[in-house]
């Protein structure tokens, strides 16, 4: 399974799950990102950190790590 | 007139996710009646307005911009409390008005949701309707009012659009005692909050079921120590619930979530309407262009540098700055011809017109500044200059977030400490806090502006950067570079932890609303005359009258009383070029009589005594008195001197603008002049290091909740400000003196 991180700009897939043990995948939730959600890659600021994505019709931004609690369904 | 029963004051809470234009609508709806404080022990603003309608008196209160009704924390938890009528001092809402976000429906109506399971009258103002248009979507609002089960009114708060119907709608809740709760868990989830509700009412007969189902899902263990009396036996009932509610399937906090987007979906669904092919907005393309690699990077120094550009070109800010300056000569000039020599003219002349004028003067500065600020506030592009930044504060181990409490804190570090509160991690923000007054004010740009115009040569590099603007930006960047490390510092030393996560969402591009722009400049530029009023004004007093007494003018003129009597009989019968000669004499014993006279005052004495002490940094003694008045605020010092240079001045030159009055000033019993560039400098390091603002300190106290942090930061911004005052000065003396 890949992860959030690894989705290339462009890119649009399905969330699978979250690891909700980590603080920050609460914000996540709440923020709109539910497992058979889809999302999409935007791109990433100047250094590469953090991201851009699309969902649920907005932009959000998250740091790579943060991307890493969230599985897609591949 | 009908004789009515009496009219029953509406409360109406209004709450809604952040960037959905709800101050645009609390100032749109109570207009200019509108108070602001805060909530004590908290860091949560305060914000009551009201609007009278068809009759009816409305009490607007207005709740902190949040994506969720979920208590984490103290402030958080404020929130809640207001909306249940638990907070002390506030009546409990009789209605929630919730805005929400056309373009965006889907994550908005997660807070809707929570609203709905409070039980209150409740009313959604579908705001933004021109930028869901844009994007292609549109809302069948009749719809959504049926499926929700309140009210909806479009609006479009930013041109006062749907106001009336909104006023209209918030006053036929009137009736309305409280609607039916509905939630969107599944029922095993619903039956164990019930139980606990039970559980929590026979302790305190007050808990409500919207905190004990917040507190099923709350697994950080922050409203199991708030609401509970931490039995154990409680706690255990708590996880085994969860861990049963897990095995069906239904997994805490997760299940929050989930439940909630599937509740949003099934209210959406076949209401709102997109264009098949999602259209690709101008807010998107804008957006391609300022978080590319290098066309973001260009951008942000291209915007930074002509807000600094605008605020310290004598395009704008100097021409009404020389307005006011002339406005204040000619009332000077007045008072000097209406008024007999004496203390009371010497108050008025040399204390409140050289003292308060001086700092009114940079009223358009800060005008300007915070004019910028609010622009790129409004129209979405601080967060992405967040976004664009986090990855250099995690190096130093904070998170983007803590750029925009940052910038703010360049107009002032007050509003910039309490904008820390957007950052839920502690840590982080007790380190932005600590390094926000290390970001220079505008209390400080009098101080750089008097200088660098009355010292640092008027030339331009490359025809483009004047040197003026080069010397003040690098003022700016010298707090930043302090910043940095003392935040580095802090990190790593008493302060460690690990970097914050940094889920911001992005807001789409939209055209600044004019008229709130002007409304955060007006209120600002008020705040700062206030200050410059009350504070200012009463410093200056003070230190006029410290300067000005005790006053024992004979034994000053004493030495001198011969010589003058025998000039001024030279006088009488001299001719045209010995009396030129003789005047000039009588000037120079006037001014030496002045300085003895000053020498004597209070501020004279203790001057001399920590004259020692800030000779290093190439300060005479009324430097470091001014440096000294100035704890109260910054822009004191501009006063101070102003009074100071001026009693020990040449007297026909009373009303001349301070930064010709400084050019002239001497070393006492010499002919050196006291300023020069290296104590420009050195003078303008100090103010930059400096924590001289009573307000700023007060505000971390009320922030942190401790003295604590007040001290460290004074402590610490004082000492780097001495060290950085003293090698500034040694350092250039060396190079330009030698």
């Amino acid at each position: 399974m890949s992860k959030l991180s690894q989705l290339a700009v462009g890119q649009e897939a399905v969330i699978a799950s979250i690891d909700a043990t980590n603080v920050a995948a609460v914000r996540l939730m709440e923020m709109g990102m539910t497992p058979g959600c889809s999302v999409k890659m935007i791109g990433s600021a100047p250094f590469g950190d953090p991201l851009e994505v699309e969902i649920r019709g907005y932009h959000l931004s998250l740091r790579k790590t943060e991307a890493d609690l969230v599985e897609l369904v591949s | 007139m009908s004789v009515d029963a009496p009219a029953r004051t509406l409360n109406v809470a209004l709450v809604g996710n952040p960037n959905t234009g709800k101050s645009t609508l609390f100032n749109a709806l109570s207009g200019i009646r509108q108070k602001t404080g805060n909530y004590p022990g908290v860091t949560v603003e305060k914000k009551h307005g009201a609007f009278t309608h068809q009759g009816q008196k409305v009490e607007l209160i207005d709740l902190p911009g949040t994506y969720s009704l979920a208590p984490r924390s103290p402030d958080e938890m404020v929130t809640v409390d207001v909306l249940l009528g638990r907070q002390a001092n506030e009546a409990k809402p009789n209605a929630v008005l919730v805005i929400v976000d056309a373009s965006n429906l889907e994550r908005n109506l997660y807070i809707v949701s929570q609203v709905k399971e409070l039980g209150l009258p409740t009313v959604v103002a579908l705001n933004m309707g021109d930028i869901a248009k844009d994007k292609g979507i549109s809302v069948d609002v009749e719809k959504l009012a049926e499926r929700l089960g309140v009210p909806v009114v479009a609006t479009q708060a930013n041109r006062k659009g749907g106001l009336d119907q909104l006023r209209d709608t918030i006053i036929s809740l009137l009736d309305v005692e409280s609607i039916p709760v509905e939630s969107p868990f599944p029922d095993e989830f619903r039956d164990k909050v019930g139980q606990l509700h039970e559980k929590l009412q026979k302790h305190d007969a007050e808990s409500t079921r919207y905190l004990a189902e917040r507190l099923l899902l709350d697994t950080s263990g922050y409203l199991e120590k708030e609401l509970t009396s931490g039995g154990q036996e409680l706690h255990n009932w708590i996880v085994e619930s969860r861990n049963q509610l897990a095995e069906l399937g239904q997994p805490v906090p997760a299940i929050e979530a989930i439940s909630r987007y599937k509740w949003v979906q099934s209210v959406l669904d076949g209401i709102v309407t997109r264009e098949t092919t999602r259209k690709v907005t101008l807010s998107d393309r804008i957006d391609r262009v300022l978080t590319n690699r290098i066309g973001g990077t260009v951008f942000f120094i291209l915007i930074m540098t002509l807000m600094f550009q605008a605020v310290f070109s004598d395009l704008v800010a100097g021409n009404l700055m020389g307005y006011i300056e002339g406005f204040f000569e000619i009332i000077a000039g007045f008072v000097d011809a209406s008024l007999a020599d004496g203390a009371l003219k010497s108050l008025l002349i040399d204390g409140v017109i050289a003292g308060v004028g001086g700092v009114l003067v940079f009223l358009p500065q800060i005008c300007i500044l915070f004019f910028f600020i609010a622009i790129l506030e409004d129209c979405g592009y601080l967060a992405r200059a967040a976004y664009l930044m986090d990855r250099l504060f995690s190096k130093i181990g904070l998170s983007g977030k803590s750029f925009i409490p940052l910038l703010s804190s360049f107009a002032c570090a007050i509003p910039g400490i309490m904008a820390a509160r957007v950052i839920e991690n502690r840590r982080d923000r007790l380190i932005t806090i600590l390094v926000a007054p290390l970001m220079s004010c505008s209390a400080r740009m009098p101080v750089y502006v008097l200088l660098t115009a009355a010292f640092i040569p008027d030339e331009t590099i490359g025809g483009f950067l004047s040197l003026h603007t080069l010397v003040m930006l690098s003022m700016y960047l010298l707090g930043i570079l302090a910043a940095v490390g003392v935040a580095f510092v802090l990190r790593r030393t008493i302060l460690p932890g690990e970097t914050p996560p940094f889920v911001m969402e992005l807001p789409s591009y939209k055209f600044p609303s004019i008229s709130g722009v002007l409304m955060v400049m007006v209120e600002k530029g008020w705040a700062f005359v206030k200050r410059a009023g009350t504070l200012i004004f009463a410093m200056t007093v003070i230190v006029w009258a410290l300067s000005y007494f005790p006053r024992n003018e004979d034994a000053a003129t004493a030495p001198f009383a011969d010589e003058i009597a025998q000039l001024e009989t030279q006088l009488e019968n001299a001719s045209e070029a010995e009396a030129e000669q003789i005047e000039e004499r009588l000037t120079e014993i006037n001014n030496q009589i002045d300085g003895e006279l000053l020498r004597g005052s209070f501020l004279g004495m203790a001057g001399h005594w920590i004259e020692p002490v800030v000779k290093p940094l190439g300060w005479d003694w009324k430097i470091g008195s001014a440096a000294i008045a100035s704890f109260p605020a910054r822009e004191v010092i501009i006063s101070t001197m102003g009074v100071l240079y001026n009693l020990g001045g040449e007297e026909d030159e009373e009303s001349a603008p301070l930064r010709e009055t400084i050019k002239e000033a001497k070393w006492a019993g010499t002919d050196e002049n006291v300023f020069n560039i290296p104590v420009a400098l050195s003078i303008m390091v100090f103010f930059a290091l400096c924590a001289q603002c009573a307000a700023t300190l007060a505000v971390i106290k009320r922030e942190t909740n401790s003295w604590r942090w007040p001290i460290f930061t004074f402590v610490y911004m004082t000492v780097l400000a001495y060290l950085g005052a003293l090698i500034t000065y040694q350092v250039s003396a060396a190079i330009l003196l030698s």
